[in-house]
């Protein structure tokens, strides 16, 4: 059932965002600053699929439906399919349209290399922009390690502990969305409550877990006494 | 309506601690509502979609050609009137042009006060009384990095300056924007302290440059740009150029522009183009003109430094910005 009806469908809508982006260019159905529009659409995606994958664990606690896990990998990746057409958005229509100087061209060595100087100094001088790229780093090792022979090769529980990564991911993200809006805090501020529920929640679960250890913990221990 | 004391209530009537405790009943809730936010979210981005260009208004009869135009190349009517920072009809730039439609600009009423002899109220009509309207294309450069070529029509603000009659204790001048929540849905939001608030010192007011706008491409002035009666300083970031002016206040203090007051440490008084001064979040240096891919050096004074640059001789203009 997974295989070839839910999961695919998924997947399809998962790439809807992007189809849609394509179609609103090529048709002109974006607004008289397309490329704007292009950079926050892709930065909101990634937002939104980063909530997604947060929300899976606490949602499969929630309703008991173990079948949710098989779709975390898919939809963390699409956060990172869209975190990376995000930042190569600000590469091309940001960094590379404000050089102004293409001494040699546009694809030339000396525009490379401004164009790498261009980015560098922006993630250095802008907190904001420092923020969103560490956001997007966080992501970087959680998708190279996405694979089954990744698991296996780090074993169970160095690679849960790797990909808890993805908790410093969902903070950051918020916080550079703040960072960069004008006045209006609303939109990221409503995105911060949807964060820091998921990991609230996930802190809930830990204490209770603690909790029943601590009250199993002294059973345990008269039981070895009496041996 | 009975009000029990706290000595009247049982015991058994406050909630069990243990029912109040159930906090998985309370992640079940908070998710639920985390899911709604994210819904709304997702909807609330997709409704604003349909931006819509303005009808076309009235023609302006008389308007005549301007030496202070630019002959560069015009943006469309369907970029200005689509893509507008006016927070009083939502901070979306497409929000105006769908929520200004029916906005009411007849009859308008400017408020005269402070610092001048001829005090009280002027509808239009006065206002307009004796002007030459003139078409003045200019550069309009936003402190977000964009800017366009827009074909206003106005008259110089100094020619109502001195129907005014301001008295030597006049050194600034202080613009307010209409507050009517009723035709103006943006200020449910808190988001900027309303009535917006913005400010010239008296010899930029004066300068032939600064116009009051009453129009575009020849027509009545949209909505969404700030109808009927709206500022134009070329040479400053758009955020000065107030937009549907109800009051002028002829003042000695320098006004609290609101964006200012918004944000002090990224939006001045001042706000003149500097491509030397950076936004403390985004460098100022360059600027991307509408319907283009490349962006463009961004110039001094927004290129009307030969015009204005005395204005300000002498002043520090990083610390001015």
């Amino acid at each position: 059932m997974f295989r070839f009806g839910l999961k695919p469908l998924v997947f399809v809508a998962s790439l809807a965002p992007a189809g849609w982006l394509v179609w609103a260019i090529l048709t002109g159905n974006l607004s008289a600053n397309p490329l704007s529009d292009l950079t926050n659409e892709t930065g909101i995606w990634a937002l939104r699929f980063v909530c997604i994958t947060l929300a899976i664990t606490p949602l499969r606690r929630v309703t008991g439906w173990n079948q949710a896990i098989k779709f975390r990998r898919m939809t963390g990746l699409f956060a990172f399919f869209y975190g990376t057409l995000h930042f190569l958005t600000y590469v091309v229509v940001d960094r590379f349209a404000s050089l102004v100087d293409f001494p040699d061209g546009y694809f030339a060595w000396s525009t490379a290399r401004h164009l790498g100087a261009a980015i560098w100094e922006d993630i250095y001088k802008r907190p904001f922009i420092t923020i969103g790229f560490t956001a997007w780093m966080t992501m970087l090792p959680l998708t190279l390690t996405s694979t089954a022979g990744m698991i296996r090769r780090l074993g169970g529980r160095a690679w849960n502990r790797l990909h808890k990564l993805v908790y410093a991911t969902g903070a950051l993200v918020v916080v550079h969305y703040w960072w960069l809006v004008k006045a209006d805090i609303s939109r990221p501020a409503a995105y911060g409550v949807v964060v820091a529920l998921l990991l609230g929640s996930r802190l809930y679960w830990a204490r209770l877990r603690t909790a029943r250890a601590t009250s199993a913990a002294p059973a345990t221990a008269t039981l070895q006494r009496s041996r | 309506m009975l009000i029990k004391h706290a000595s009247d209530i049982r015991s058994s009537d406050i909630t069990n601690q243990k029912l109040y405790l159930n906090r998985r009943e309370f992640i079940r809730a908070a998710s639920g509502t985390a899911a709604a936010v994210a819904t709304g979210l997702a909807l609330g981005d997709a409704w604003v979609e349909a931006a819509t260009p303005a009808a076309h208004g009235r023609k302006l009869e008389g308007v005549k050609k301007s030496s202070f135009s630019t002959d560069e190349k015009q943006n469309k009517w369907e970029e200005i009137t689509t893509y507008n920072n006016y927070y009083e009809f939502g901070i979306d730039k497409d929000s105006p042009s769908m929520l200004a439609r029916n906005f009411k600009t007849e009859p308008w009423t400017v408020t005269v006060d402070g610092e001048c002899a001829k005090k009280g109220s002027m509808n239009l009509e006065d206002v307009l009384k004796g002007e030459t309207l003139e078409e003045r294309v200019y550069r309009h450069r936003c402190v977000e990095r964009w800017s366009m070529v827009i074909p206003w029509i106005g008259f110089p603000l100094a020619n109502f300056i001195k129907k005014c009659e301001p008295t030597a204790k006049a050194k600034y001048i202080e613009f307010q924007t209409l507050n009517d929540g009723k035709q103006m849905p943006g200020l449910r939001s808190s988001v900027l302290r309303w009535p917006y608030v913005e400010g010239l010192r008296m010899d930029e007011a004066m300068h032939p440059l600064t116009i009051l706008v009453v129009g575009l491409y020849g027509e009545v002035l949209p909505n969404q740009d700030g109808a009927p009666l709206r500022l134009a300083v070329p040479w400053k970031y758009g955020f000065k150029h107030i937009k549907s002016i109800v009051r002028v206040k002829f003042v000695e203090k320098q006004p609290l522009n609101t964006w200012q007051d918004q944000a002090s440490n990224e939006y001045g008084f001042y706000a003149n183009v500097n491509p030397t001064v950076d936004h403390p979040r985004w460098s100022q240096a360059t600027e991307r003109r509408i319907g283009e891919f490349l962006m463009r050096k961004t110039l001094m004074f927004n290129g009307y430094g030969d015009q204005v640059a005395s204005l300000y001789n002498g002043m520090d203009l990083r610390k001015n910005y």
